[in-house]
């Protein structure tokens, strides 16, 4: 059974299809790419597949269970995880509070716990701060832990980004543009990084990208957006080929 | 070890210390009573500033209404202890005071908090506004008693008719009067310590991380599994149950609340705030060394009558440009990491 599949979606801002008739299937473990020119809705199809936005028709399964229409945590609870285009971490926490706060759900000790220090609390207090090391650790961040999020640089916050995701223990994760801003050196080790976490976390990965080093290097395949609605689906190599793909990005 | 310690309780040392210095010199004689009936207002003001850093520097929601929170820790501590004035010893009585102050302001947050919790940003501090103002003026006009047949609760002084051996709780613009007056600075000094401790654990632990997360990042701390309005009606309530024991506090301190309006008016909602905003927004310790400095000043200053409040004035500004002035802030930073390159150079030596 696919991981995720998403039947016939669609979604109109002021009568404007921003996505319409949107399908896809992905299977678990893939590496799938969701690419297309500048306002094509690809972070709009995020969206709802995060209840940012609700859908107006379509249906979306996550593993077999449906959750079109739930609310972002409750999502985020079923099993998936996302980054943002323009980075959203939480600025004013350290860096390891951060990943912290992704390891929520997983430990949830209740606020008088938490207020008077019983067992449970420094239980999984500790446990906490052994699995947020560890994920820091895995994106290289553990020199940081206690440096203000605001205060990585640009590279470090991407990654940063994905170590939160990664600690909701997600079954899906989706990545918008992780290698906006980078150089081809960052690029290739995000590469190596996505391809590391898919094996370690046993993660099927959804990512939007422009960078196409990083598209053809290692998605299997691609679902291409153009004004909202699909243009092509398939293996990368063939779709990367596909006239219509190239004149949609080129220009006749 | 000691150095952790000192880091974490340091503050509650230094609260402690201050406590011990104003209870020594108070026994030897040495303070005036002038300055000695400021020390109790000083511990529920800083409270109040807690409660409301809570609220707009952790949670990051902007309130204007605190003070109507305290009031109603005032008015519904003063009444329990007036009903029970007789039945039960001074200690356990105002113990109770305080539960019950606080369950009142608890449950006043709750329910102000689901409306207003989903405004945002000026929005929200208007209608905060509104609802301490609301609370005030109620409290100003109510009549309410107990008499053999039952409570009586009433909008208009004509239609409130008492038994004569019943008992008159609040009498509408004259308030509550005949409160015991249970306050001491010992009684404050330790509310003020449990509120610190509440609060600073809270902060660190998962509910703290997740409110903080919700300020920083709402959509994100959403993406992230967070259900953000569970923790910001948890981080509100508390916040408003806070500053009910303040309120608990201050009505215990005064005994006869008459013209509250000067007490919980937005002037006094816009004072906490300032406190709030000097001593450093999400500085929880800041608060209140600028709630008890900034009580004290004018207090302090009555006898240079028409300049003290010029005075309080640049004292306010002085405070700003120390607290967020960026020149101000990177000075502070090299001058701490220079006396610490120094401390430790000359604990090597020793």
């Amino acid at each position: 059974m696919a991981m995720l599949s998403v039947d016939h979606l669609s979604i109109s801002f002021g009568g404007l299809a921003a996505v319409y008739n949107f399908s896809m299937e992905i299977e678990k473990g893939a590496l799938y790419g969701l690419i297309g020119p500048n306002g094509a809705g690809k972070t709009t199809v995020f969206n709802l597949l995060t209840g940012v936005y609700q859908p107006k028709e379509g249906i979306i399964r996550l593993d077999g269970q449906d959750i079109t229409g739930l609310p972002p945590a409750r999502i985020s609870h079923a099993g998936i995880a996302r980054t943002f285009q323009n980075i959203r971490l939480f600025q004013g926490l350290s860096v390891i509070d951060n990943v912290k706060v992704g390891l929520h759900e997983s430990f949830p000790y209740g606020t008088l716990a938490g207020v008077l220090r019983l067992p449970s609390y420094r239980k999984q207090e500790k446990a906490i701060d052994d699995r947020a090391t560890e994920l820091l650790k895995i994106f290289d961040l553990d020199g940081q832990r206690d440096l203000l999020a605001a205060n990585l640089p640009y590279g470090a916050q991407r990654k940063l980004e994905i170590a939160r995701a990664i600690a909701t223990k997600p079954k899906l994760l989706l990545l918008d543009e992780p290698a906006a801003g980078m150089n081809p050196g960052e690029t290739t080790e995000l590469m190596n990084t996505i391809r590391l976490i898919r094996e370690e976390f046993d993660l099927t990965i959804l990512l939007i990208e422009h960078d196409m080093q990083l598209v053809s290097g290692i998605c299997e395949e691609l679902t291409v957006l153009n004004f909202g609605r699909m243009l092509a689906q398939g293996r990368t190599k063939d779709v990367l080929k596909d006239p219509e793909v190239i004149r949609a990005y080129l220009g006749e | 070890m000691l150095k952790t310690i000192g880091k974490k309780y340091g503050f509650y040392i230094v609260i402690v210390l201050f406590w011990l210095l104003m209870t020594l010199l108070g026994n030897a004689g040495m303070l005036t009573s002038h300055f000695s009936s400021l020390l109790v207002p000083m511990t529920y003001y800083a409270i109040a500033a807690v409660a409301l850093n809570l609220c707009v520097g952790i949670l990051g929601e902007l309130s204007i209404g605190h003070a109507g929170f305290m009031c109603i820790g005032a008015f519904s501590g003063a009444i329990f202890s007036l009903l029970t004035k007789e039945v039960l010893p001074g200690g356990l009585r105002f113990f109770l005071a305080f539960v019950v102050g606080i369950a009142f302001a608890a449950l006043f947050g709750f329910l102000i908090g689901i409306p207003v919790l989903r405004l945002k940003g000026d929005y929200l501090a208007i209608v905060t506004l509104a609802f301490g103002e609301i609370i005030k003026n109620v409290l100003q006009a109510v009549y309410l008693g107990v008499d053999a047949q039952g409570v009586h609760l009433s909008l208009d002084m004509t239609t409130f008719r008492m038994e004569p051996d019943g008992l008159t709780l609040i009498k509408g613009a004259q308030g509550v009067s005949g409160t015991p007056r249970n306050s001491s600075f010992t009684v404050g000094i330790i509310v003020l310590l449990l509120t610190l401790f509440l609060v600073h654990h809270l902060m660190d632990s998962r509910d703290g991380r997740a409110i903080m997360a919700i300020r920083d990042n709402r959509i994100a701390a959403e993406a992230t599994g967070i259900h953000v309005t569970r923790y910001k009606m948890l981080a509100f309530t508390i916040s408003a149950a806070i500053a009910g024991a303040a309120g608990v506090l201050f009505s215990h301190n005064v005994t006869t609340m008459t013209n509250i309006s000067n007490y919980f008016n937005y002037n006094a909602s816009i004072m906490l705030l300032v406190y709030v905003v000097l001593g450093g927004i999400g500085n929880i310790n800041g608060s209140v060394i600028a709630a008890m400095i900034l009580y004290l000043l004018p207090e302090l200053m009555r006898g240079l009558n028409r300049y003290r409040m010029l005075i309080y004035a640049i004292v306010l500004i002085l405070m700003m440009l120390v607290n967020w002035a960026p020149g101000v802030q990177e000075r502070r930073r090299r001058l701490k990491a220079f006396l610490k390159t120094r401390l430790t150079r000359a604990g090597k030596e020793a």
